[in-house]
Formats: structure tokens, C-alpha cells, sequence
């Protein structure tokens, strides 16, 4: 049986995630929480909308109520990349060579390492954001689909069309796919390397819920999704990703939802995050579950596995956080 | 104290206020009234601008107005995208405020605003509708409803309509405002004022879409009326029903009427009410059959919802003790049981229907024709 070091923080917690060997839990009210040698406090904002893990560059990335971007380091140290007195910032990304990228209104900015900035326009609000794994590319996601930009150029915008609001976007692994989170209970994908004429588009449908969480399998095999009673994971290692497929559904319980997902760093075992507070660990291969943390007091808000995938932290939009040790 | 104790050991949902209003009817007056005054409790406000709300608060969030259509074939079904995000934001730290209150620009249509808190989930878990409130600029509203199809909307979607600026009008010309607005809102409750000077309870925690609450402080809509709404001293409750028929006519005989028959003495220069588009049918008949009423008004609401702005209504069933209340937007309907039936309170049905081009005959006949009873038409 795994064991848990629980973490009370007062209020709601956005995210958990590891740098390092250290639990990173960033508070909604601002404040990031970290475990390094007993728990110290950084404050970052005032009122913390989103906070992600950069995989490029072992830091955090924040946005704010206070219209700030953050980037918080290993140690805690904050440093501002971009400030827009007055305005939500609630789409951040992290790309290559320390671009990040925020989402202001109707448009994407992409901030390089030089500091230089770039404006990206829409027509409709930006809602989501993903850096493409290779290459200086960013898809932003708004009413009626997606549109891809090259950050180095000033070649147009690549459009993606499927009408309705997309609010999140992500690229598979290898950069074959792209796939939204709409409004709609349903997720929506895009074959990339498809070649003319061919039918692009993957229609994921049949979510009881909004999809809020997506995670990739650590080679790109599997795509997994909260929004249901279970996690729907989608079978991408075909050259036609999920289409004529149907997901596996794992960790199912009769009528509590998922909240969150998180493949483990190395292998095809997938975290779930219940609205309940419960966590199960589930192996794709066989299915085979493993309770990693009973109910709490409230939805599971983050999953964040460390590198060597020995710890799990968790976040709970009640405060109750904490730490899973699986190789107890 | 006891009912302190009470509100804090079951979590309630936030209450949303929408406050509706062409630029230059008060809005921000009044939000600057909201915010300031001591009446110990603390809102969060999403308004597309600060614009000139000179008051330094961290709970007032600027947001671009997003309409979404959902992807479920119908055309009015319309969402706020940018309050979703805004409202889960705000719902992750519920301690800072009791309401929020959300201020559309003076061209926005409320129904998208209206319909957010009813069609997402996440949204609808946490908070609730508490009223639409259209603020009225008395002197400029006839020129509203000339040049603009807003004006009128906002009226007609609004829980609330607090006629502002009533020291530039005369008080001949007040009434025929007043005319105006309950022609366009039967349903509504009225105030007048100036200087956005409405007293706030009559804005705020009006519970207008709680159907508990809903019908109970709705003077035009019940018998047992309440004297603090603001009709002339020659108003009767049949007021709000005479002028929806009134101008029920006046659509049907559009070509033909006599313009002086709506006339209003001295308003021979402005006569708005031949502006207004959006017309109320309001019907009454008495204790209904439930398998008719059930089909018949989701049919109704799935045929002609893109018409119907609003419809309020409160029904009694045969043999059911309770009084059943319903509400809809567009086609969104919502219905449950109030409460039990008070002695001596006469069992009765009632409806009103606010939208365009609703056909009066159709719907009041297949109305009575829902009724346990045939024999007693309204």
C-alpha cells in the first residue's frame, strides 16, 4: 500500500507538480507551497489562475488575477515575464528555449528568451495555447478551432476549422495530432501528417462532462481524459490516431467523476483524480488499479508525478494536498 | 444570528445579479452605489470596462464580452464564454464576497449572459441567477426604441426595470414610459428614479429565478398584490394584462390602426409604444391536466423558443396540493413545486409568454386545451 504525506493548505489549490525531487502546490489566493526541507512559501500573485510545469526548463509557469506572469524556479525564486495591469491572465504555455506564452483577450503573446515579445491576433478569444514539441510553433485554440503559428516568421496563420469554442489544446508527443477540449463534453483532433483531401479530423464525443484534464502517455500511445466516470484514454499509436476506435475506460466508478489525469513520467500507468478526492493508479497493459489516496474533502485539482516516478503530489480544491509515495 | 448560522453551515450558491441598460442609463451610478454604500456585503463585478467605476477594488474584473453558440443545433442556445472562465476563477475563492454582479455594454443582449448560469455545468453548480436588472434612461428611451431592437430587449428579458432620470422628464411623460416598459414587460417589477437612487434591495437578492421565490413578490403576476411596485393610482392588476392585448392588436392590425387610439394626450410628437416589437401574451385558465400541460409546454418551448424571450408562470394541477412554478428562456424551461396551495387561494393557472412574433391564438388555445377541465375557459 502506497503512503500519503498530506499537506493542509487553507483554500483552494490550482496545481501540484515536482522540480527536482520537490512538491511544488500552487494556491488559488497566490502563494506557492513547496516541500524542501519543511514547507516554505513564495508569494507569487495576488489570486494564481493557472500554474504548469515547464519540461524544458525544470521551472513553473504562473498567470495571475493581478494580470502577471511568472516563472518560479527550483528554488523559489520568482522572476516577471510580462504584466497587463488589469486583466485575467489565464492561459499560460511553455515552449523550446524558454519561450513561454500567455493568452491576452483575442490574442496569443510568445515572450523568447531574448525578451522580445510577439503578438499574435484572433478573431475570437484565446483559450488555450500549446508550444509544438519541435520548432517554434504555437497553436492557439478559440471559437471554431485553431489556428497554428510559426513564432520566427511572418508566414499566415495554419487554420484548423471545427466549429464551437475550444478551450484547450494540446499536440501529441510526436507531433502528428492535435487535440482540443470543447465547450462541448468532447474533445476534438486533428490529424497533422495527414495528406491532402484526407479526412483530418477525430471527433471524440460521448463525455457525461466538460474535459478540463489531458494527459499523454510518455510515448504518445495514449491519449487520457477526465469528464467521465472513468478515465477515457484514446489509442493515438496508429498512423490514423483514434479514428473508428473506441477508448479503453479505466478506474471506473459508478457516478464520481474524474477530475484529473497524469501518466506516470516512464511508464503506462495512468493517475486519476476523482471529484471526491480519491487518486487510483491504473495500468494500461492490464487494467489492474491501485488506490493511492481514500476520498478527502474535496476534487482532485492537479496530479504532478516526480522524475523517477516514485512520487506523486496531489492537489485538492479544498486544500487538502499532499504527497504519494508509490514504492512504499 | 440564527439565520447567520444557518446560511454558513449549508454552502449556498453565489447569487448573480445581471445588470442590463443602454450607455448612459446609470449603470455605472449605480454600480459605484453597490460598491460603496454600507450595506455589509461584498460583490465581485465583471463589467467589459472600468471605465469610470472610480473605485479601487480587486474584485472588479475586466472581461471581453465572448458569445459562444453551442453546438446542439439551436440557434439561441448562447453562452458567455468569458464568464465561464471568469466565474470559475472567482468560485475558487468564494470567501472574498457574497454576490457577483455582472454589467453588460449597452448594445449586449442578456440572454447569452442569462443563459450561462443555466447551460454550463460548472457554472450552474456554484452560483445562480439572482436577477436581470435593466436600468432605463426616462428621456432617451423612446429614441432607444426607435433606432435600436436592444433597448427593448433589455426590457423585456429583465426581472428589474428601474426607470432612471426621472427629474428630465415631465410626469405626463413618465407615464407614458412606464406604459411602455410594462407593455414590453408585464412581468416585470418597475421602479422609478433618479441618479440611479432605486433603493438597493429592490436590485439585489430579488431571487427572480429561484422558482421558490420567483412568483412571490410579483405584483402584476398574483392577486395578493404588493403596493410597493410603481403603477399609476388608476392601476388595477389587470393593467399588465389590458396592455398586452392592446398591443397584441396593435401588431395584428399593424396597417390599419388609428394612431390616436395609443395617444397618450400631449405625446402626439413621440408616441413610442409604436416601436416596440416584443409583445406578452398572458394567460389564465384553471387547474390543469399534468399529461397535457407537460407536452404541450415543452413542444411550445421547443417550436417557438427561439421567440420567447421569457415566460413566467405558476400552475395549479388537478389534485395537487402545490403550486407548481415554471420559468423559461428561449428554450430553456425549468419547473418545481413551490409551495401548498393556501386556503381560500383561488387554483388557478397562469402564464405569461414575453417574446416576437408569438401567435396569441395558438398558444392561449392549446394553453386551455392542457385543462383537467374544458369547461371553464379563461
Amino acid at each position: 500500500m502506497p503512503t500519503v504525506a498530506p499537506l493542509d493548505l487553507e483554500g483552494h489549490v490550482v496545481a501540484a507538480h515536482f522540480l527536482g525531487d520537490v512538491p511544488f502546490f500552487a494556491n488559488a489566493s497566490g502563494t506557492i507551497h513547496r516541500l524542501d526541507g519543511g514547507e516554505k512559501v513564495t508569494e507569487a500573485h495576488q489570486g494564481l489562475l493557472n500554474c504548469i510545469r515547464d519540461p524544458f526548463s525544470q521551472t513553473l509557469l504562473t498567470g495571475g488575477e493581478d494580470g502577471k506572469v511568472m516563472r518560479i524556479a527550483a528554488d523559489g525564486s520568482t522572476s516577471l515575464l510580462a504584466e497587463v495591469p488589469r486583466k485575467w491572465i489565464s492561459v499560460v504555455a511553455c515552449g523550446p528555449q524558454n519561450a513561454v506564452a500567455w493568452a491576452q483577450g483575442k490574442s496569443s503573446f510568445v515572450r523568447t528568451a531574448d525578451g522580445a515579445v510577439r503578438e499574435f491576433p484572433e478573431e475570437r478569444t484565446v483559450e488555450g495555447i500549446a508550444f509544438a514539441g519541435k520548432g517554434m510553433r504555437i497553436a492557439a485554440a478559440r471559437y471554431n478551432g485553431v489556428s497554428l503559428h510559426w513564432v520566427g516568421t511572418n508566414a499566415p496563420a495554419v487554420d484548423l476549422d471545427w466549429k464551437g469554442a475550444h478551450n484547450g489544446v494540446t499536440f501529441s508527443p510526436d507531433g502528428r495530432f492535435l487535440v482540443t477540449m470543447m465547450q462541448e463534453n468532447a474533445l476534438h483532433g486533428w490529424k497533422l501528417d495527414g495528406k491532402a483531401g484526407e479526412n483530418r479530423h477525430m471527433r471524440m464525443t460521448g463525455y457525461p462532462a466538460k474535459v478540463k484534464s489531458l494527459s499523454w502517455s510518455p510515448k504518445g500511445k495514449w491519449l487520457a481524459s477526465s469528464g467521465a466516470p472513468a478515465a477515457i484514454v484514446w489509442p493515438f499509436s496508429s498512423k490514423d490516431g483514434p479514428m473508428g476506435k473506441a477508448p479503453q475506460e479505466l478506474g471506473t466508478r459508478a457516478d464520481i467523476m474524474v477530475t484529473q489525469v497524469a501518466f506516470h513520467p516512464a511508464e503506462e500507468v495512468l493517475a486519476i483524480g476523482f471529484i471526491d478526492g480519491m487518486i487510483l493508479g491504473v495500468r494500461m497493459a492490464d487494467g489492474k488499479e491501485a488506490l493511492l489516496r481514500r476520498p478527502g474533502k474535496g476534487a482532485i485539482t492537479g496530479l504532478g508525478w516526480s522524475a523517477n516516478g516514485k512520487l506523486l503530489a496531489f492537489a485538492s480544491e479544498a486544500g487538502d494536498c499532499g504527497i504519494v509515495d508509490i514504492s512504499a | 444570528m440564527a439565520d447567520a448560522k444557518t446560511e454558513t453551515a449549508i454552502p449556498k450558491p453565489i447569487p448573480v445579479t445581471v445588470l442590463t441598460g443602454y450607455l448612459g442609463a446609470g449603470k455605472t451610478t449605480l454600480l459605484n452605489r453597490i460598491l460603496s454604500e454600507s450595506h455589509g456585503k461584498k460583490y465581485a463585478v465583471i463589467v467589459n470596462e472600468f471605465g469610470e467605476i472610480g473605485i479601487d477594488n480587486d474584485l472588479i474584473v475586466e472581461s471581453d464580452e465572448e458569445i459562444y453558440e453551442m453546438n446542439n443545433g439551436c440557434v439561441c442556445c448562447t453562452v458567455r464564454g468569458d464568464l465561464i472562465r471568469v466565474v470559475e476563477g472567482l468560485m475558487r475563492r468564494p470567501g472574498r464576497f457574497d454576490g457577483i454582479i455582472v454589467e453588460t455594454t449597452g448594445l449586449a443582449d442578456p440572454v447569452p449572459v442569462a443563459q450561462t448560469f443555466f447551460m454550463d455545468d460548472d457554472v450552474r453548480a456554484k452560483t445562480e441567477l439572482d436577477a436581470v436588472v435593466a436600468l432605463v434612461d426616462a428621456k432617451h428611451l423612446p429614441l432607444r426604441l426607435k433606432d435600436s431592437r436592444e433597448a427593448e430587449d433589455q426590457i423585456a428579458f429583465a426581472d428589474v426595470v428601474v426607470i432612471n432620470k426621472t427629474d428630465l422628464v415631465s410626469p405626463e411623460e413618465l407615464a407614458v414610459i412606464e406604459d411602455v416598459v410594462r407593455a414590453i414587460n408585464p412581468a416585470a417589477r418597475v421602479f422609478k428614479t433618479s441618479r440611479s437612487g432605486v433603493d438597493l434591495a429592490h436590485v439585489l437578492n430579488q431571487g427572480a429565478f429561484n422558482l421558490e421565490r420567483a412568483l412571490e413578490n410579483d405584483p402584476h403576476f398574483l392577486d395578493q398584490g404588493h403596493d410597493d411596485h410603481v403603477c399609476g393610482p388608476d392601476c388595477g392588476h389587470d393593467h399588465s394584462h389590458d396592455h398586452g392585448h392592446d398591443h397584441h392588436h396593435h401588431d395584428h392590425d399593424h396597417h390599419g390602426h388609428d394612431h390616436a387610439h395609443h395617444d397618450h394626450a400631449h405625446h402626439d410628437s413621440m408616441s413610442p409604444i409604436h416601436d416596440v416589437t416584443v409583445k406578452s401574451i398572458s394567460l389564465r385558465g384553471g387547474e390543469m391536466n399534468p399529461d397535457r400541460f407537460f407536452p404541450w409546454i415543452q413542444k411550445i418551448t421547443q417550436t417557438d423558443g427561439p421567440k420567447i424571450l421569457r415566460l413566467k408562470g405558476i400552475i395549479a394541477f388537478k389534485g395537487d396540493a402545490e403550486r407548481y412554478v415554471v420559468q423559461g428562456v428561449h428554450m430553456i424551461i425549468e419547473g418545481d413545486h413551490q409551495r401548498a396551495w393556501k386556503d381560500g387561494e383561488k387554483r388557478e393557472s397562469r402564464l405569461v409568454f414575453i417574446g416576437r412574433d408569438l401567435d396569441h391564438d395558438k398558444i392561449e388555445k392549446s394553453f386551455i386545451a392542457c385543462q383537467a377541465s374544458e369547461t371553464t375557459p379563461a
